[in-house]
């Protein structure tokens, strides 16, 4: 479960002042259920993303993921939390066993139980071939992979994607695509930030439209088209944000 | 705090520093092998091109002379010297290094020694030249016997015995342990040496694993686990700690190492070296108090602890491993500094200078390597450089928590 109340987040900009990156956003998802956060590139996806896993502290409101609040117990969410996004990257000088282990140590997990995780995972993801190989020399695909493994390796209850096939070729976005259903179809809690219209389509159960910080609407894809008089979702997109001009 | 949280951060971290091909290249193998073998090279050619200098019979010219056959006749026959004819540049001659030296005899100089007139020889020769120097310490010895020989015959002719000129003698003795010799000659190098080798041991790691990784995109990574903050700096802050004494460890180890074998070999070449240049007048390697090598390592390690950490703080603030290096870089200075002040004669360790980083490590360390143990400065030294690597590594949690300075684009 994700409770998000009132969210702000207000940096202070040398050039422009006090930006409000996110802006009294809130929402709610349940367990088996994915909530597709859709906006331009700077709308303040990354950055209510961010609060939500710990790694920024909301200047305002609260946030509650698998019933921890993030502003009193932040490592107790963290270890409840998948966080996937394309500025995560691997260790480079690390096999894809030895980091999908490290972060296994990190959520304190033993290590009988990593190794019979890792083999599961590495089953599942398809890993074998690669998993003792160091991640500086992997393909996009087997780096994705291996950050897949790595945010599932303590199976949180809620996972959270930020923009997971930014860069990716179609082969490699289709499967992380899939594998977030997979995690709706497990009864995870997923949250998923993305600016292409297609994967929303594809993947979310809900759909929140954000928009210089603010959360401008939100429903199910069907609740959209009929609240916007739109079928296209694009179409539906620039309508909310008030037209193309608008950045 | 977690220990096993910190101690996984740290394992991590050092695997991933050794596995680093420039790290090592950078810290051990340069440090320990391509450092000592350049050392000794070039000690090796030092030696050999002065031993061949030294093994040159230098070529001179006389100026006038004509009236002082004996004495021109004595230079000639002088097996250190080889005297050519003279030419009419030969100023020219030895600034083209033809020749190494000219002297120049005055008029009347052989007749007037017998009767007690002064005369003024005059030597000519290239500054700074090293076979020139040679030559000119050649003609020095010659006219110092010279000048002896006619203070003698001078008091022989007035009926005086040879001592009448030489009332006393004077002579040198060194009542020193050859450990205060040893510390007094290498207590101000020693800890400007560590303390440069400590510092540089801490900065490749400091930045690599804060910029570095902020710039690689794995900080965020780390971040999403459920480690507290402090586990995390803590454990990469004893990796930079771990690398900073590593370096001044593996280093230190090969430059005595080096020392002593390059010693061993000049000494067996004949020559005179930089090991030979250090060591005391009685010709022997200098010797240093062991205990005095163990205080100086028990200080060193509050001193890498504040290299750490400051050096963990200032890499942190930065959000490219370039920009880590343009803040590192200059503080390079700042530590050099303290450290040559240290070794400047005349500046001994007080109460104030043992509140001062870096000086009071520079101080305190040439006293302890001459066997000098002030315990009251010692205690105020260990402890104000303790305090201040707290409070350095104190502010590397802080600057950790800042969300400003993690996520700096």
């Amino acid at each position: 479960m994700i409770e998000a109340h009132h969210l702000t987040k207000t940096f202070r900009d040398k050039k422009r002042g006090e930006v409000r990156a996110a802006d009294d956003i809130s929402f709610r998802v349940g367990p088996g259920q994915i909530y597709g956060l859709l906006g331009a590139n700077g709308a303040g996806k990354t950055t209510t993303l961010r609060m939500l896993a710990t790694l920024l502290q909301p200047t305002s409101g609260s946030a509650v993921l698998a019933g921890f609040d993030t502003a009193a117990e932040p490592e107790k969410v963290r270890a409840h939390v998948g966080f996937l996004a394309a500025s995560t990257a691997l260790y480079g000088r690390l096999t894809a066993r030895e980091m999908i282990a490290y972060f296994g140590r990190l959520n304190g997990l033993p290590e009988a139980e990593i190794r019979a995780r890792t083999k599961r995972l590495a089953t599942d993801l398809d890993m074998h071939e690669f998993l003792d190989r160091r991640c500086d020399k992997f393909s996009t695909g087997m780096k994705q992979k291996t950050s897949i493994a790595r945010t599932l390796i303590h199976d949180p209850a809620v996972m959270i994607f930020d923009e997971p096939t930014l860069g990716l070729d179609v082969m490699t976005a289709r499967a992380i695509v899939r594998f977030v259903r997979e995690c709706r179809d497990r009864g995870k809690t997923v949250i998923y930030s993305t600016h292409l219209m297609g994967e929303v389509e594809k993947l979310c159960d809900t759909i929140g439209i954000i928009h210089d910080g603010k959360l401008l609407t939100e429903g199910t894809l069907t609740e959209l088209r009929t609240r916007h008089a739109e079928q296209d979702l694009e179409e539906i997109f620039i309508k909310v944000v008030g037209g193309e001009d608008t950045k | 705090m977690n220990w096993h949280n910190t101690v996984t951060v740290y394992l991590k971290e050092l695997k991933d520093m050794l596995r680093d091909k420039r790290t090592i290249r950078s810290m051990v193998v340069i440090p320990t092998l391509v450092m000592p073998a350049m050392m000794l090279g070039v000690g090796r050619i030092a030696t050999a091109l002065y031993s061949k200098a030294r093994t040159e019979i230098p070529s001179v010219m006389i100026v006038g002379g004509e009236d002082s056959p004996r004495i021109v006749s004595q230079l000639k026959q002088s097996p250190k010297l080889r005297v050519v004819p003279l030419a009419t540049d030969w100023k020219q001659e030895i600034s083209d290094r033809k020749i190494r030296a000219v002297v120049e005899l005055p008029a009347g100089f052989e007749a007037g020694l017998p009767g007690g007139a002064v005369a003024s020889v005059t030597i000519y020769h290239y500054e700074g030249e090293l076979k020139s120097s040679f030559a000119v310490s050649e003609l020095e010895a010659f006219f110092r016997g010279l000048r002896e020989q006619t203070v003698q015959d001078r008091l022989a002719a007035r009926g005086l015995s040879a001592t009448f000129a030489r009332p006393f003698e004077t002579r040198r003795e060194n009542v020193a342990a050859p450990e205060k010799v040893g510390g007094n000659a290498l207590g101000g190098i020693v800890p400007y040496v560590i303390i440069l080798l400590c510092f540089t041991g801490a900065m490749y790691p400091a930045m690599d694993l804060t910029a570095g990784e902020k710039e690689r995109g794995t900080m965020e990574t780390l971040l999403c686990s459920p480690v507290p903050r402090v586990d995390i700096v803590l454990g990469k802050f004893l990796m930079v700690l771990t690398s900073s004494l590593a370096a001044m460890t593996l280093s230190l180890t090969s430059m005595t190492l080096t020392v002593i074998v390059g010693g061993t070999l000049m000494g067996s070449g004949g020559g005179r070296g930089a090991a030979h240049a250090a060591a005391s007048s009685g010709g022997t390697m200098p010797m240093i108090d062991p205990m005095g090598i163990f205080g100086v390592l028990a200080m060193v390690f509050p001193v890498a602890v504040l290299f750490s950490a400051v050096l963990f703080t200032v890499s942190l603030f930065a959000k490219s491993y370039k920009e880590a290096q343009s803040y590192v870089g200059p503080m390079i200075f700042v530590v050099i500094l303290p450290a040559v002040v240290g070794m400047l004669p005349g500046i001994d360790l007080n109460a104030r200078f043992a509140l001062v980083p870096i000086l009071n490590l520079s101080l305190v360390c040439k006293e302890m390597l001459s066997g000098v143990w002030h315990w009251n400065y010692i205690a105020l030294i260990f402890g104000s450089t303790s305090l201040y690597a707290a409070i350095a590594l104190a502010l590397a949690v802080r600057m950790f928590n800042r969300e400003d300075v993690i996520f700096r684009t």
